[in-house]
């Protein structure tokens, strides 16, 4: 059908739109030359740099560790939310869980920022800030997947366990935890991912001589870039890619209807 | 003693009472039914003798002790809910297990009384499949099962046959009727479907607005009903306007809106003047042709207004000539009936002297 | 009758860590900003105490900050910027989210959900980095722009800066948050039943027609929630504006970022923060309200 064609084409164009910048980063990141202007040849050179370079080599182990820590906290405490949002209906908790997730993350980074240094003094800043405040805006995500999932159950699932002889520890050991088990698992994956992206938040939140990749990258770009950036920015790709792609298997519906 | 007894059990949400004031004392090995339309309590009745909510007022005894303070896990008592609430991340052998692994029976026994279960239920070859694998039916007997595998005092069923279709729903009631004779557990049934209550049960409780309005077994739930309610409720009934002229202790003579005079059973404590209905149960009222039915005391003309054919027996909508309508069956084998009735016949439709009952509202 | 008590432990043992972490670490900090948005700046930067610890020395508490708001017509003008800016790259985003998210919901079932995870993987990658792409592509010296800047000096015409301008800023908005314009649309637009557009067509109703009277106006709700999923974030941005935009493309997230690592005025800073947030919270209801009356319609 005429109408069709014309769908497709402008679809093929936004998704041309999505995928050509990346692309031509990623290319890049082999082009045997320092700038990005044209192609001169392949070359494995700015991978090589990469991993000699110190800082970025400790902005990686440091985005790594806060990633993880982070996301374990705000599975943790993002599962209970949900539960707690699912069962018991609160009126504020909701509110508290949601709100950092989308208010612009400048408001969140600028007031953590004068939080600690007001409650901690001066040297407040540091690795541990920046778990905290990863930890504040990853919550909501873990939530509202937790909270999806259990919304699309049978009610009375949890009732027939108790009916049965089940405590409410044991129901929610042997029924409640295995069900949600992939929503959770999403939901890590998801502040895993966003933990290792971040950068507002992180740039108001982290102390002197504490740098993330996304730091590094930012400094990168603004005092003097070099394909090394492609590359680090290639391989981070690679990574989240993965995530995203497990974390879609597990909990499908997540992904769609935010906000 | 009785095995189950609701003690003056009230129970409001807000401004609604769900129940009020119910009294039944269950007797082991009966099987049980509250039967009622939407919203007349029964479930909340059922959800309250789960465990899962307590009574505002009143008590629930299982032999004669106290259930209140004992929450649901601690109760004999299982439940078949009405979407079965099969556990989807366990096979059907670990769902009927749960119950046995809940109570801590060794392993060996838990297999031996999970292959019995799965045996009892005609359920044997399904016992590794997933609940998601499974028709209704099966989800059904699984359910059933699971209930049933600990031996519990009491087993309550929540309008488990309501997502069946009708061949599969007649199958299942009879399936529960044997099992329930086999087993001999202690069913409480709630259902909205009156002719199953009268299937399966030994006593039916109809309820309506949180209250019970007869408590009987099925035959005379459904000859003797008690009021308008139940009369209306149960199977199809004519329901006439009537007062009472006359009372002796050989039947009544009542004065019906339309019909005029009508012969009726006696009825304890009626008296003159007395208003009330005269409910008439369909296949009480004869049907023929116009010049027949003499020999009945309560005879009328009137007209085939509509019918409804569906196969074992024909309904006749009879219009009398001032208006009331009565219906009146007929099976469409008997002998000697060659003709059938059409719209637009004039007919005679009569009942005996002692059918149907005087009713106060 | 007392209802169980073990149920109310169990609720607060549930609800109560994540309650609490987020109070400490969400609540509270909003609670001293705007504390904050009403003292003096520090001497060497960061906040004044509350009271004097020496004399002359200002402290307490100040609507100062607001009055400097109110007084200088640049801050309004760059609040006033930030919103132009939100609300294009959302006129944008919508305009090419519609066409993508009305041919995925059409798609087959089983493609959908490829399909969206087509859209959804260029989140997965740094959002530095999917600026930095458009500073390679916009850049003077990129592939794209160096033939048509020949051309266009073979006839005489100046050459074209694509980069460091409005441009580049709303090229680089539009890409960021552009999946979060197709997703809710998506969502809104799977779920019409396509009985409607039949219907539709039964009683005469054209291509437009059908598209305008029955899919654009069910889709209102999905347009709101996306609508809002862009413009928020935008209004906050620094990081774009900075990167890709020059001097006179500053954005209300970029003033907040010199005012509390630049010239250390936190009081400022606050005060510019708070306003962002009233900002934010009148977009939202508003956004809430239209949703509510689009589906009420529907």
């Amino acid at each position: 059908m005429r109408r069709t064609s014309w769908l497709w084409g402008t679809s093929l164009a936004a998704y041309a739109f999505l995928y050509v910048p990346l692309t031509i980063v990623v290319l890049f990141s082999f082009n045997d030359s320092k700038l990005s202007a044209e192609w001169v040849g392949f070359t494995w050179n700015w991978y090589r740099t990469l991993f000699a370079d110190d800082a970025m080599l400790g902005a990686a182990r440091n985005s790594l560790f806060i990633a993880v820590t982070a996301s374990l906290a705000a599975t943790v405490l993002g599962t209970m939310a949900g539960i707690a949002m699912h069962r018991y209906r609160p009126k504020l908790l909701p509110f508290m869980v949601l709100t950092p997730v989308a208010m612009p993350e400048i408001l969140l980074g600028v007031s953590l920022l004068v939080f600690f240094i007001s409650v901690f003094g001066e040297q407040a800043l540091s690795l541990a800030t920046v778990i905290v405040a990863h930890t504040t805006f990853c919550i909501g995500f873990v939530a509202i997947i937790v909270r999806a999932r259990l919304a699309g159950m049978d009610e009375s699932i949890f009732e027939a366990a108790r009916d049965l002889g089940a405590t409410p520890w044991q129901t929610f050991r042997l029924v409640t935890l295995p069900l949600i088990m992939p929503g959770v698992i999403a939901g890590a994956l998801m502040s895993f991912t966003l933990s290792i992206d971040d950068f507002v938040i992180t740039f108001f939140t982290t102390g002197v001589g504490v740098s993330t990749l996304p730091l590094q990258i930012y400094t990168m770009i603004k005092v003097a870039v070099t394909p090394e950036v492609n590359a680090v920015s290639t391989l981070l790709m690679v990574l989240t890619l993965t995530m995203i792609v497990i974390a879609s298997r597990l909990a499908p519906d997540a992904l769609r209807g935010q906000g | 003693m009785a095995l189950l007894e609701i003690r003056n059990v009230t129970r409001r949400f807000g401004a609604l009472t769900a129940v009020e004031n119910v009294s039944v004392a269950i007797e082991a090995g009966e099987f049980f039914t509250l039967l009622g339309p939407s919203g007349c309590g029964k479930t909340t009745l059922l959800r309250m003798i789960a465990g899962f909510d307590l009574p505002d007022a009143g008590a629930i005894l299982l032999d004669g002790r106290d259930l209140a303070g004992t929450p649901p896990e601690k109760r004999p008592i299982h439940t078949v809910f009405q979407s079965y609430a099969l556990f989807p991340h366990m096979t059907v052998s670990q769902n009927i297990a749960f119950p046995l692994k809940m109570a801590g029976k060794s392993a060996n026994e838990i297999a031996t009384k999970v292959k019995g279960a799965l045996e009892q239920v005609h359920l044997e070859e399904k016992g590794a499949q997933y609940p998601h694998e499974l028709s209704g039916g099966q989800k059904q007997r699984v359910a059933l099962a699971r209930g049933l595998v600990n031996q519990p005092r009491v087993l309550l069923l929540d309008e488990p046959l309501g997502a069946l279709d009708a061949k599969l729903r007649e199958e299942m009631q009879f399936e529960l009727i044997e099992l329930q004779r086999d087993i001999g557990v202690t069913f409480v049934f709630v259902t909205h479907a009156q002719p199953e209550a009268l299937a399966l049960s030994h006593r039916i409780a109809v309820m309506n607005a949180g209250r019970i309005e007869q408590l009987d077994e099925p035959s005379k739930i459904y000859g003797l009903p008690v009021n308008r309610f139940v009369a209306d409720f149960i199977g199809k009934c004519n329901i006439l306007d009537a007062n009472v002229v006359e009372a002796a202790p050989g039947g009544l003579k009542l004065e019906v809106k339309g019909l005029g005079e009508v012969a009726a059973p006696a009825r304890e404590g009626a008296r003159p003047g007395e208003h009330g209905v005269l409910a008439l149960r369909p296949e009480q009222v004869r049907i023929g042709a116009p010049d027949t039915q003499h020999d009945l005391k309560n005879h009328f003309s009137g007209r085939v207004r509509d019918l409804l054919y569906v196969g074992d027996i024909t309904t006749y909508v009879v219009e009398l000539p001032n208006g009331t309508r009565i219906e009146a069956l007929l099976p469409n084998s008997a002998p000697g009936r060659a003709t059938f009735f059409e719209a637009g016949d004039t007919v005679r439709v009569a009942w005996r002297h002692d059918a149907g009952n005087f009713l106060r509202d | 009758m007392t209802r169980p008590r073990a149920e109310s432990v169990t609720r607060w043992l549930v609800s109560g860590p994540p309650f609490l972490f987020l109070f400490v670490f969400f609540a509270l900090p909003s609670l001293i900003m705007v504390v904050a948005s009403f003292r003096y700046p520090g001497e060497f930067g960061g906040l004044a105490p509350l009271v004097a610890t020496r004399p002359g020395e200002d402290a307490g508490l100040t609507a100062e900050n607001y009055g400097v708001f109110f007084s200088d017509w640049i801050y309004f003008q760059i609040l006033a910027k930030s919103f132009g800016v939100a609300l294009l790259t959302t006129f944008v985003c919508l305009v090419m989210a519609y066409p993508l998210a009305l041919l995925i919901a059409r798609s087959p079932k089983r493609h959908r959900d490829f399909m969206i995870l087509l859209v959804v993987l260029p989140f997965a990658s740094n959002f530095l980095v999917r600026v930095y792409a458009w500073m390679i592509i916009l850049g003077d010296q990129s592939v794209f722009l160096r033939p048509i800047n020949y051309a266009l000096a073979q006839i005489g015409v100046e050459p074209v800066s694509l980069l460091f301008n409005g441009f580049a800023v709303i090229v680089g908005m539009v890409y960021v948050h552009l999946p979060f314009m197709i997703l809710p649309l998506y969502t809104n637009l799977e779920k019409h039943d396509p009985a409607l557009l039949d219907a539709a067509q039964d009683l005469g109703a054209n291509a437009w027609s059908r598209f305008w009277r029955v899919t654009f106006p069910l889709s209102l709700p999905g347009i709101f929630s996306g609508a809002a999923l862009v413009f928020i974030p935008v209004l906050g941005m620094f990081a774009i504006p900075e990167i890709l935009g020059g001097k006179d493309d500053w954005m209300v997230g970029n003033m907040i970022k010199e005012a509390f690592l630049g010239t250390r005025d936190w009081p400022f800073g606050s005060m510019l923060s708070i306003m962002l947030t009233l900002a934010v919270l009148i977009v939202a209801a508003l956004a809430a309200w239209l949703a509510r009356k689009g589906t009420a319609r529907a």
